[in-house]
């Protein structure tokens, strides 16, 4: 186990090296001169080059991307063009902001697919369990700017349960969470199938059902916890889905965390924000990565280490 | 012994492909799932018929008298937009923008996902290296975040929509012509000399057939969805092209008033991601045997 987590970890570590180097390619072949950006546009060819010269966006290649990097693990992640504050402070202060949407979704997402799941494999090829299959087809298949929308309409502006938008109350909460969850939920609703089938077929079921257990007995003792703990161990890989989808409902929502902030300076191209937060989502997706690899072993004993 | 009776030679492709539609179809899901896609392939066919006016004609009488758009009515069956123009020849014309893009650039990752892992597992050593642990490192950046950050550095196009989502075709092709190239029969092909093309084309390519289909399909729907989201974040097909997503986008701010303007467009993407999203799980099932009896 020891070996493995070391080894996880110096994959991760070079996965993050990879990511830091990719960014950095981005930035440098930009057809936007960020000299000139900072500088404001009425500014004199020699404030712009004594810019360029603190940049150190004269040096070579390599040079400038060991300086990147060097201040990345500074925690330094450049100054925005337009806001001139530092990109780090910026993110830093929405990002738990976001975490806590994403703690939010995580919630809807299991409350949502595992109970539909379970009932689906109880009722297994029956119109309930077809009816359920399509919703997570439909679940799956629905872009978060639609479902957020239509729940802003039905359950904000018509009914009037839910604040409209903005932070703040667990009210704020309901609906951003519920949008940003809806997704995988679909997924997480097949998978629950699935493995109670599964599980259902196996033989310790059996013996459960043989020694006299009730039904209620071999499901919630035997069954459930054998079902559900591998597909818990698993959402830590929801982090890349999580990552992409807050942008989306973020804006929808006017939930002040990073992907409203990715949203904000898309149209401004204000680029070290934009890189900024990919880097953190990239580090983010890393570590949920790890964290789901590190889990399921301890979970399921079965699963090999490689 | 009397002669053997030799089984007829099944007649190749064309009643492959007959029976593979006739297994679909018996499937309801798949069966839905064809009639969806058929529906919206049709209209953008004959996108010129079927839409009753033209997509960016401003209607005059297309506003009420305060300048609002006109709700689903009479004349204009799905109402109007803010311009005064038709939603649903904007739609039907949309369907074209979406489609095409969810079709070609789902084409081209695959297309890419596959070159890559059959390049990777061909010539081993540092190319397999240096392509797998790039593809890990796709893999660690969230699509959408990627694309929106191509889109603002460079200028939105297909490509974008492409180069995001190739990924996990890549790893899938990899996996797969790794376990065939092990094979048995391969190994013995390429001792007798057979040449790598040959092999490629007459053995490798047809088994990994039906993982590329299956994940061309979704494919379609994972694009269509991320086509939707980026014009809808104002960085993907730009007005005045309609696109599903772009029309969310021009019309969002009044969602409270003209709910139709977020709805249509809404439902149209659902209807295009679920029928191939669908599609794409009906394929797997029928083309791949495992999965068989796992329903």
């Amino acid at each position: 186990m020891g070996a493995y987590v070391l080894r996880r970890i110096l994959q991760s570590l070079l996965i993050l090296l990879g990511v830091s180097f990719l960014t950095f390619v981005l930035l440098y072949l930009i057809p936007v001169d960020p000299a000139r950006q900072i500088a404001g546009r009425s500014a004199s060819t020699e404030t712009v080059e004594n810019i360029r010269e603190q940049l150190g966006l004269n040096l070579p290649f390599y040079k400038q991307y060991f300086r990147y990097l060097v201040s990345l693990l500074h925690g330094d992640f450049g100054r925005s063009y337009l806001q001139k504050t530092e990109v780090a402070t910026l993110i830093a202060s929405r990002f738990p902001v976001s975490l806590l949407l994403m703690v939010g979704a995580i919630f809807c997402e299991l409350l949502i697919g595992l109970s539909t799941g379970l009932i689906a494999a109880l009722r297994r090829n029956t119109p309930t369990d077809i009816g359920l299959m399509v919703l997570s087809f439909v679940g799956v298949s629905s872009p978060q700017l639609v479902i957020g929308i239509l729940l802003l309409y039905v359950f904000a502006v018509q009914l009037g349960w839910f604040p409209i938008g903005g932070y703040g109350t667990f009210r704020h909460m309901v609906l951003p969470s519920l949008t940003l969850g809806f997704l995988q939920a679909g997924w997480y609703s097949r998978m629950m199938r699935s493995s109670m089938i599964d599980v259902f077929r196996q033989d310790f079921v059996r013996t459960a059902r043989a020694k006299g257990l009730t039904r209620a007995q071999v499901l919630f003792g035997h069954a459930l916890p054998n079902a559900i703990l591998p597909i818990i161990a698993m959402v830590g890989i929801d982090i890349g889905l999580f990552m992409s989808g807050i942008v989306v409902v973020e804006s929808v929502f006017g939930w002040p965390g990073i992907g409203q902030l990715a949203w904000q300076t898309i149209r401004r191209v204000d680029i070290p924000i934009i890189i900024g937060v990919t880097l953190v989502s990239a580090f983010a997706i890393v570590l949920g990565n790890f964290l789901a690899d590190l889990i399921a072993p301890l979970i399921d004993p079965r699963i090999k280490l490689r | 012994m009397s002669e053997v009776s030799i089984p007829q030679e099944s007649t190749g492709a064309p009643a492959r492909e007959h029976t593979l539609v006739k297994r679909l179809l018996r499937r309801k899901l798949a069966a839905f799932a064809l009639f969806l896609i058929f529906v919206i392939v049709g209209a953008v066919t004959f996108a010129s018929v079927v839409a009753p006016f033209d997509p960016d004609e401003q209607f005059f009488d297309g506003l009420t008298l305060q300048g609002a758009p006109l709700p689903p009515g009479e004349r204009f069956w799905l109402g109007t937009d803010l311009l005064g123009r038709y939603l649903l020849s904007r739609l039907i014309y949309g369907a074209r923008t979406s489609l095409i893009i969810g079709i070609v650039a789902s084409g081209i990752a695959v297309a890419v996902g596959a070159l890559v892992g059959i390049l990777a597992d061909f010539f081993r050593g540092w190319v397999e290296t240096v392509l797998m642990r790039f593809t890990d490192l796709m893999m660690a950046f969230p699509a959408l975040l990627l694309a929106i950050t191509l889109a603002a550095l460079f200028r939105p196009s297909l490509w974008i929509v492409a180069m995001v989502n190739w990924v996990q075709m890549a790893r899938v092709v990899y996996t797969e012509t790794r376990s065939l190239s092990e094979r048995e029969f391969i190994v013995a092909e390429r001792a007798m000399g057979v040449g790598i093309f040959q092999v490629l084309f007459r053995h490798i390519l047809p088994h990994l057939l039906s993982s590329i289909v299956v994940f061309g399909t979704l494919g379609i729907s994972t694009t269509v969805l991320l086509e939707a989201t980026l014009s809808y974040l104002g960085v993907g097909v730009q007005p005045p092209t309609p696109s599903w997503g772009n029309i969310i986008y021009e019309n969002q701010t009044y969602f409270t008033s003209a709910l139709w303007l977020v709805f249509f467009p809404g439902i149209a993407i659902i209807a295009l991601a679920l029928g191939f999203n669908m599609l794409g799980y009906a394929l797997r099932e029928v083309l791949d045997p495992t999965q068989k009896g796992k329903q």
